[in-house]
């Protein structure tokens, strides 16, 4: 797998084509074409509020989707917090959503399994799809999605029950009661998410007990007990202490090829180590969006180089 | 730093270099000597206050019934008196000197026609403690409505008007012989007389109101009511009988009570007779060891506890009290929690944030601060003479004009104060929700539930101890509410309990006894105040009792709802 250490990136020399000739295409049929940044730099064009087309990777053609998302707008309110977003998540794969704090992806991650419903005053634009099937399509039952997909949280929120019965919420609310069937899940589950042979003597005391990182990989646990299409994460090391990050980082990597997987990060490392793609965010826009290896070591926008060196954000 | 700042002189650009800022010794009041003794002193005056209070009670209430020596005073005008002294004090004189005078408690208040009665030192010519003296206290018998006890020495013991013993020693052990049967015989009577004369009259009452009913379905003249008629005769016919049957074994017993006497002898010579089966509990308080005392003691605290009051509820028990107590609290419970979780439920989790729903959160907390007797003024408004009187309207018309449910009764009192108590139940919750992380929600949200099973499966079991606190709140509140009650149900004396042996065993609608108003109708109604006053205490003592005892249970429950849901160490 690709790894790197953060002093690699640091030597790198910065390779770029700021080509910059080209004006800004219509967003809606550039989608999946390497594209070309606006004269003056892409941030700028973002500040004044023109649109611009993100930067694909051609790899990414060659992606079976999981979760498409074309021209997706998003608006708390008066604001707007996502510009006309299009990507793909590819299936099997582990892609990285990176950016600076407050550049939506948290917000773009929600949009997916519709939790953004849940706050008053969002109004969204654009087209989402779930192997095929929309997912802002006004027929669509969003109890029905959400259980299609699966999601963990930056901190860790276990539910104020046993750890057995955490793991198997899913199926308890879908009024499963064959209590074979319960076992079988929970054991799957807490394997998957390298927990079983910590906690299994101890499956019914309470899982607020559990340290943090454990109680992380439980949620994890929690979320492939409903064998999602997929796996949408929000930095969830952020609230963890390093070992417990390298543990959840192992998870993700064995994870990769049986779920599909959506993460939000913080950080350049972990990105870089992780994930098969990563999607560089810039105040509500996608920036550019390409294999890891690409975006960190030959990014093809020169913002996109900036952020992952560490010049700015 | 920033401070330093902003006391810097607004910019005058050759600053001069500022002289060392003078930093102000940190006054007493800031280093907090002087707000420590501030707090501390507050709170051990709170606690003086709550301490003195509990003590207050425990004494007064717990010395009650122990058994007082028998005083006999011979006075300077040659009458005798005997008695207990209850109070004792020193009193200035119209010339100066300084005088004892003693409350004592007289009895024989057939004799006397007084409870008890003022001494001073200078009236009495001698003072002595009688060995025989004896303290009886007797059974309000029906015919008399005072009785109250008697002091005096045994004289003899009577069986069919025969003396069969007239020494004291002797009259003493032949009536703890004969006291047994007689109180047993005494207390199957009043069984008789309470259920199945009851029962009788309720056969009858019965078939009076159905013929009644079929009278107003069909009038007088309809072959149905000839034939209800026919029924009703039947059945006062059978109930008459069996009357019959209970009344001859009724003056059975009294005959049988009537042969077995004990005849006193008051201090100023005068006899008194009194059929052993009135006599609760005869008390030779001279004589008594400490254990007898003690054994005393506790067959009153027994008596308080588990029997009914008597002579005008100065005396016996207050078990009637303590039932109604419990039971309205828990019927109130069982309204109050379901219904404030909701409103709770919805405000917080399903109503939009608004205008709106502030208004009304700020309107549950101002009926937290309303007067309790404007809710006994809307229960007995609304519930008595509304929601009652339009039940018995409905229901119970043959029972007309006799009210069924349109008058106080426990149903009511309870209702009434759920309603008081609503606010803090429901403004518990709110805050027990509002604790609930909503990460948590998210959590389940994210999982496919939906609004309901979250709040079923997640919210509620995270918020339970919190609305328990509401309910520990409510509880406390709730059983010690007086005034509401006066006006919805609460009574001086009921006749029976609101649940019994008798079909539909729960009556909702019957006035109910209760330990706040007891005390209330002791301290401030009682005919013998003296004589209630100590039982003011005691009663005092026991509702707090029953209140901290209601509490723990509930803060048992909370804690160990507490211990599952603890939270957790990231
Ligand atoms: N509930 C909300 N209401 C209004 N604005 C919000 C809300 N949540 C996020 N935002 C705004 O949307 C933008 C994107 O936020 P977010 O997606 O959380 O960023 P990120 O996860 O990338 O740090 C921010 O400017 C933030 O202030
Ligand atoms: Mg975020």
């Amino acid at each position: 797998m690709f790894t790197q250490n953060s002093k690699m990136e640091e030597e790198l020399t910065p390779h770029s084509d700021p080509s910059g000739k080209l004006p800004a295409r219509d967003p809606g049929t550039a989608a999946t074409t390497g594209g070309t940044a606006p004269i003056g730099g892409v941030f700028e064009a973002i500040s004044r509020g023109e649109s611009f087309v993100t930067e694909t990777h051609e790899e990414l053609a060659a992606e079976d989707p999981v979760v498409g998302i074309e021209d997706f707008d998003l608006h708390y309110g008066a604001t707007q917090a996502l510009f006309g977003v299009s990507m793909c998540v590819p299936r099997g794969k582990v892609t990285a959503l990176i950016g600076p704090s407050g550049c939506g992806k948290s917000t773009l991650l929600r949009s997916v399994n519709r939790m953004n419903d849940l706050i008053d005053g969002v109004q969204t634009d654009g087209k989402m799809t779930l192997n095929g099937d929309s997912i802002y399509g006004r027929k669509v039952d969003v109890i029905e999605l959400r259980k299609r997909i699966g999601m963990v949280f930056q901190k860790p929120n276990p539910f104020p029950m046993s750890i057995y019965e955490n793991v198997i919420y899913s199926l308890r609310i879908d009024g499963v009661r064959d209590k074979n069937l319960l076992d079988e899940v929970c054991e799957l589950s807490l394997k998957g998410a390298g927990l079983w042979d910590e906690v299994k003597d101890r499956l019914n005391s309470n899982a607020l007990r559990m340290s943090g990182g454990q109680q992380q990989r439980l949620c994890i646990a929690r979320a492939i007990a409903a064998e999602p299409e997929v796996l949408l994460l929000d930095e969830p090391c952020s609230a963890l202490d390093p070992i417990a990050t390298g543990k959840i980082e192992d998870l993700i990597d064995q994870l990769r090829g049986h779920y599909s997987i959506l993460m939000v990060t913080h950080n350049m490392q972990q990105a870089s180590r992780t994930s098969d793609y990563t999607a560089f965010m810039y105040l509500g826009r996608l920036v550019e969006y390409g294999p890891t290896g690409e975006i960190f070591m030959q990014p093809k926008l020169r913002e996109t180089e900036d952020y992952v060196t560490g010049r700015f954000g | 730093m920033s401070l330093t700042l902003e006391q810097s002189p607004p910019a005058s650009p050759p600053a001069p270099p500022a002289p060392p800022r003078r930093k102000r010794r940190t006054s007493a009041l800031d280093t907090g000597g002087a707000m420590v003794w501030a707090t501390a002193g507050s709170l051990s005056m709170c606690l003086v206050a709550i301490v003195g209070l509990l003590l207050l009670c425990f004494f007064k209430g717990s010395t009650t019934f122990w058994p007082q020596p028998i005083h006999e005073f011979e006075l300077t005008d040659g009458t005798q008196v005997m008695g207990e002294v209850t109070r004792d004090e020193l009193f200035t004189t119209e010339d100066g000197r300084e005088l004892r005078r003693r409350l004592v408690r007289v009895g024989n208040y057939e004799f006397t026609g007084e409870h008890f009665r003022w001494i001073t030192d200078d009236q009495i010519a001698s003072e002595s403690n009688p060995e025989w003296a004896l303290m009886v206290e007797r059974r309000q018998a029906l015919e008399r409505t005072q009785a109250g006890p008697f002091y005096g020495t045994p004289k003899a013991l009577e069986v069919d008007g025969e003396a069969v013993a007239t020494q004291p020693e002797e009259i003493w052990k032949r009536f703890n012989e004969l006291h047994g049967e007689s109180v047993d015989r005494q207390l199957e009577r009043q069984d008789l007389e309470k259920h199945d004369v009851g029962a009788t009259n309720r056969l009858s009452e019965e078939a009076r109101i159905a013929l009644r009913e079929v009278e107003l379905r069909h009038g007088v003249d309809s072959p149905e009511w000839a034939a209800q008629e026919v029924e009703y005769k039947k059945v006062v016919e059978d109930a008459t009988r069996r009357y019959e049957l209970v009344r001859a074994r009724i003056d059975h017993l009294n005959e049988e009570n009537a042969r077995v006497r004990l005849i006193m002898q008051a201090a100023d010579g005068q006899e008194q007779s009194t059929p052993l089966a009135d006599v609760v509990r005869a008390v030779p308080a001279n004589q008594l060891s400490f254990a007898q005392s003690v054994g005393v003691y506790f067959s009153r605290w027994w008596e308080f506890l588990s029997d009914e009051p008597r002579e005008a509820n100065s005396a016996g028990g207050v078990f009637p009290a303590i039932f109604g107590t419990i039971a309205m609290t828990l019927i109130m419970t069982i309204m109050v929690v379901p219904f404030g979780v909701l409103a709770a439920l919805y405000m917080k989790e399903y109503a939009k944030q608004g205008f709106l729903i502030s208004a009304v959160r700020i309107a549950v907390n101002n009926l937290a601060g309303v007067p309790s007797i404007v809710f006994g003024v809307f229960g007995l408004g609304f519930f008595c003479y509304f929601l009652g009187v339009s039940i018995d309207e409905l229901f119970f018309q043959a029972n007309a004009p006799n009210p069924t449910f349109g008058k106080g009764g426990i149903l009511w009192a309870s209702l009434t104060l759920a309603l008081l108590t609503l606010p803090v139940v429901i403004v518990a919750t709110e805050e027990a929700l509002a604790a609930v992380p909503n990460s948590m929600r998210e959590g389940s949200y994210a999982c496919g539930a939906t609004k309901w099973q979250t709040i079923r499966r997640i919210v509620l079991p995270r918020a339970l101890p919190g609305i328990m606190t509401g309910v520990i709140l409510a509880i406390s509140r709730g059983a010690g509410e007086v005034a509401p009650l006066m006006l919805v149900g609460a009574v001086k004396l009921a006749p029976e309990l609101p649940v019994d042996g008798v079909f539909p065993y729960v009556h909702a609608q019957r006035s109910f006894m209760h330990l706040g108003f007891h005390i209330y109708d002791l301290g401030f109604q009682s005919q013998n105040s003296e004589a209630a006053k100590p039982m003011v205490f005691t009663t005092t003592l026991l509702l707090i009792a029953i209140i901290v005892l209601l509490n723990v249970v509930a803060i048992r429950v909370r804690s160990r709802l507490r211990a599952r849901f603890s939270t957790s160490h990231i």
